[in-house]
């Protein structure tokens, strides 16, 4: 477990790295986030940090949550997002985390919303086949069989079918910093991520398997 | 600031300033650099910009030479640091944005007829 930052995706762009290469990156708004609370195993049975990221008008936000805030006195904050740590000696109550946290070459994973997409059919959510679109073909985007007939006498559970598509979270893994730049708190990362321009993304140390630390 | 204006502030740090104005039916000429071995050396293609795409820092020009009696097309991206520099040869006189056309002519048809109104 390590403690990410929490940022705002601004869009996509390229930029050329020493060999001349053109790199796709993403450039995300991250941070300044400050610690809004520090939970610790005496207090409340497990260690964690509470970040809190994006101004908001006080008016936006509710009296228990202005008055949660008050207690690391920051100004009122649109996002808190906690962090389990074994051991939270490092951090304390109103403390800033910047985009220095990251290193140009760091891989990272990149957490967010991805693009809601409605009600999606079977081609556009699951990948199926279309049927032919010409030649008498009345079977054009249609599931084709959802099983067995009189045995089992039901759809089983599972079953592939139209639904809601996207808005959900996904953790795109293993993306590189391209570039950090501390001054206008901007950090670009190779390759897209979830959702869309101004959607809110939490960017953590990647998680290697067995390689915990 | 807003987004789009940090990235357009990140694209203007690559942007090439001295990039002369391209038009599509220009002859060019492009010095590529190459990489051989840990040597790094300048090679020259010469042709005909048949199209360009998008704009700022992905944009891209494709352009036509016949070498040998066989027709070759290369798309550069302009602002890479890989293309040394661009020069124009020739400014031609088309009334087409995508010079395609071209693929399918050979010899005298291929010519474009050359304008002086552009510097």
């Amino acid at each position: 477990m390590s403690v990410g930052i929490l940022g705002t995706k601004l869009g996509m762009t390229q930029v050329f790295d020493e060999a001349g290469k053109a790199i796709p990156v993403t450039v995300i708004q991250a941070g300044p986030c400050s610690v809004t609370q520090v939970k610790t195993q005496q207090t409340d049975g497990y260690a964690a940090i509470q970040l809190g990221y994006g101004e908001a008008k006080a008016k936006a936000l509710s009296k228990p949550e202005l008055g949660h805030l008050q207690k690391s006195n920051t100004s009122p904050l649109r996002h808190l997002k906690e962090y389990r740590l074994d051991d939270t000696g490092e951090f304390e109550i109103g403390q800033q985390l910047i985009v220095d946290r990251f290193t140009a070459g760091q891989i990272v994973d990149v957490v967010g919303v991805s693009i809601g997409r409605g009600f999606a059919g079977y081609q556009k959510r699951h990948n199926f086949k279309r049927g032919p679109m010409a030649h008498g073909s009345k079977n054009h985007r249609a599931p084709g069989s959802t099983g067995a007939g009189t045995t089992p006498g039901r759809v089983y559970p599972g079953k592939r079918m139209a639904g809601r598509l996207g808005g959900s979270q996904v953790t795109i893994r293993k993306l590189t910093v391209v570039r950090v730049d501390s001054e206008r708190n901007v950090l670009l990362v190779k390759g897209s991520v979830p959702g869309k321009p101004g959607a809110l993304l939490n960017v953590v140390p990647a998680t290697i398997v067995g390689n915990r630390e | 600031m807003h987004a789009q204006d940090i990235i357009r502030s990140i694209e203007a740090e690559q942007l090439k300033s001295d990039l002369p104005v391209i038009y599509v039916g220009d002859t060019v000429k492009i010095g590529v650099i190459i990489q051989e071995g840990n040597k790094e050396r300048t090679q020259p293609y010469e042709g005909v910009v048949i199209a360009k795409r998008n704009g700022s820092i992905n944009e891209t020009i494709t352009v036509r030479r016949v070498f040998q009696g066989i027709g070759v097309e290369r798309v550069f991206l302009v602002h890479s640091p890989r293309i040394e520099s661009i020069k124009i040869v020739r400014r031609g006189k088309v009334r087409r944005a995508k010079l395609y056309f071209l693929r399918d002519r050979v010899g005298k048809a291929t010519r474009i007829k050359q304008r002086f109104d552009r510097g």
